[in-house]
């Protein structure tokens, strides 16, 4: 959407702020258009959180508000419970067979559905080889509200891209989303300090699920009540819990 | 809403940790999580939090006939609800198997070891028993329900006081809680009931399971035990064979944690009765931790407070009178029961026909007539609120004048010389 500079710089002026559901950017009669700026309106875009309503920008989530220059404006929420949104990948877990498809849970509302052709390498006679209780690793191709959700392990080229079924081994946790999203951003802190302990494996849902393989079970065991302990953790009490445990105290 | 599936991996993780000594939570074998326990304002409230399961307890009591095959008996009662609140595998209004096996176990548990002296809960034998009503309710479940239900409902039962009864030939009477204080019920012991689950067939066994640990598990055995050593139900399911041994060792051990646990709601019941005679705040919202992730700081904005004088006269001057009002609380007769006056009318048909009998220059002196005069009675004069404005009602007081408190209610008043006011006849 467009806005002046006026707006703009109030957004800019509140990024890092927190902001709660209510909150308006608008554009007020009496700001006064500097006659001196470029009069070329600059468009803002709208992250998760934020939403247009006629000339104004309102919040509809309560967090704190992000930037990424040059024009995205977001708010970083916390919540637990999922969405389900196209493109995103999430872990599920394979429920029931229904003729041709698989029925996924992914901790939605309803059950998604993954077909047997949407493997890499699948076709009508070579089934993929995947039971009901196992885990696999999917991106949503329809997700709205109206339709059922459908998933496929294969990306728009027909490679697989590291999606398919896995889990041997391993341990599946619950956090909520922001650690989520904190885990798959580029240069993660907490990526970085687990590198620090010891090696191991991690697969990450969007869908706030992750699952966690170390050398040995204790190890495991380690780095998942690790993760979802540092959910509520500021940098400081997150590294210190990562030092002790580094030092064998835990 | 659908609960979420244990995936395949999950289990045998689970599984292979059990082989290696390990569980989920870094626990041992034979630990149980944190027990918490709290009780409410009332009497006879207990919250437990047993990790991260969560039950509360509620005692009630109530006067009832006795059943005929036991006159002089009182009654106990015991209810288990489990609602989708704790778990969404749990069904609102159907009875589920768990639902029906955790109350049968309860009631083993609880009135099958006669931990309560029924007998001091007679009044009237044949006629009038006491019945106690345990309503145990779950808050959120993370496996092993069975003992923390048991835990709130012997301490609930513990802390919770009943009315005190006088019976003088015929007559029974029951004293309110300020009259006299509550009476505690007399209980011999305090069953408590330990969970242990097996697995691979009765190889492995683990105290306390956590909600994982219980999907993944072969069976179950239950044992209710007292710190006296008393055993008071046994029960196992899941069909699992368990062997002379495994059952004398469980029930060591539990003899162990449920003296430790017995310990630990003496020292709550302690906690909560010093609480209570020093008249501090008690309760569950005092026992919950403030927990704040976020708090919100507003800068104090400044306020100009130099004609703030007139601003604030000028201001009453422009608003409206407000309603009259009692300066002295109101004390109903002895006998005469007020239901809730509630909110004033507001459609404005009522008020007008009110207003039509005053006369409209009079209202406003002969309110702040009255609450003059009833200044200047002392707060044991005794109000009557009539509700009734179908007849008139006179009321007959030997010396004191009568004020009303509301003038849009109707009232019969004497003794004011100024002026009189007649009792509204309704057509």
């Amino acid at each position: 959407m467009s806005t002046t500079g006026g707006m703009f710089a109030v957004l800019k002026e509140k990024v890092g702020q927190v902001l709660v559901p209510g909150d308006e950017f608008c554009f007020g009669a009496e700001e006064t258009i500097s006659l001196s700026e470029s009069a070329k309106p600059e468009r803002a875009v709208c992250g998760p959180g934020l939403r247009r309503s006629g000339d104004r920008l309102v919040v509809m989530k309560s967090g704190v508000l992000r930037h990424k220059p040059p024009l995205t404006f977001w708010i970083d929420s916390q919540q637990k419970r999922y969405v389900a949104t196209k493109g995103e990948t999430v872990i599920g877990i394979v429920t029931a067979r229904a003729g041709d498809t698989f029925r996924v849970d992914f901790g939605g509302s309803e059950l998604a559905s993954l077909s047997y052709l949407a493997f890499e390498g699948a076709t009508k006679r070579n089934r993929p080889n995947v039971q009901v209780g196992d885990l696999v690793f999917a991106q949503f191709l329809i997700a709205n509200k109206d339709m059922e959700p459908e998933l496929v392990c294969i990306d728009g080229s027909g490679r697989a891209n590291g999606m398919g079924a896995f889990g041997a081994g391993g341990l599946l946790i619950k956090v909520s989303l922001g650690l989520v999203r904190r885990l798959l951003a580029p240069n993660s802190d907490i990526r970085l300090d687990l590198e620090q302990l010891f090696p191991c494996e991690l697969v990450v849902g969007m869908n706030g699920r992750v699952w966690v393989r170390a050398s040995s079970v204790q190890q495991t065991l380690i780095v998942a009540n690790l993760l979802q302990s540092c959910d509520t953790m500021t940098t400081q009490q997150r590294q210190q819990l990562f030092r002790r445990v580094q030092q064998g105290a835990l | 809403m659908k609960e979420t599936p244990l995936s395949a991996c999950e289990r045998d993780f689970i599984l292979k940790a059990i082989e290696e000594k390990k569980r989920l939570d870094g626990r041992q074998t034979y630990d149980y999580r944190k027990i918490k326990i709290s009780f409410g304002t009332d009497y006879g409230c207990c919250f437990v939090d047993l990790g991260q399961t969560r039950v509360m307890a509620q005692v009630s009591c109530e006067l009832v006939a006795p059943k005929e095959s036991r006159p002089n008996e009182g009654i106990m009662f015991f209810n288990i609800e489990l609602s989708p609140l704790a778990s969404p595998a749990f069904e609102q209004g159907r009875q589920s198997e768990l639902s029906v096996k955790l109350n049968r176990q309860l009631e083993r548990c609880l009135r099958n070891s006669k931990c309560i002296d029924t007998e001091s809960l007679c009044v009237v034998s044949g006629e009038k028993v006491w019945q106690i009503r345990v309503d145990v309710h779950m808050l959120n479940n993370d496996g092993n329900l069975m003992d923390a239900s048991s835990i709130a409902a012997i301490a609930a039962l513990c802390h919770f006081r009943r009315p005190d009864v006088a019976v003088q030939g015929e007559e029974v009477t029951v004293y309110s809680p300020e009259e006299r204080d509550p009476i505690p019920l007399s209980i011999y012991h305090m069953p408590i009931s330990v969970s242990f689950s097996f697995f691979q067939q009765g190889t492995y066994l683990l105290v306390d399971p956590c909600e994982r640990e219980e999907r993944v598990m072969d069976g179950l055995l239950m044992i209710a035990m007292n710190k006296h050593r008393e055993i008071c139900s046994i029960q196992s399911s899941g069909g699992i064979m368990l062997l002379k041994e495994q059952v004398m060792r469980c029930s060591k051990i539990a003899s162990v944690k449920v003296s430790e646990i017995t310990e630990l709601i003496s020292k709550a019941l302690m906690n909560d009765k010093t609480a209570r005679k020093a008249g501090g705040r008690c309760g569950f919202a005092e026992s919950m931790p403030q927990e704040r992730i976020t708090a919100l700081k507003v800068d104090e904005t400044p306020v100009e407070t130099a004609d703030v004088t007139e601003k604030a006269s000028g201001i009453i001057k422009e608003a409206e009178a407000p309603p009259p009002t009692a300066p002295s609380p109101v004390v109903p007769v002895p006998g005469v029961g007020q239901v809730g006056l509630g909110l004033q009318n507001t459609w404005g048909v009522e008020e007008e026909e009110e207003l039509e009998e005053f006369s409209s220059g009079d209202d406003v002196e002969e309110v702040t007539k009255m609450e003059e005069d009833e200044r200047k009675n002392t707060k044991d004069d005794v109000v009557e609120i009539l509700d009734s404005e179908e007849e008139e009602v006179v009321i007959l007081h030997p010396e004191k004048p009568q004020k009303a408190e509301n003038v849009k209610s109707s009232f019969h008043q004497k003794g004011a010389p100024s002026s009189k006011k007649k009792t509204k006849q309704k057509p």
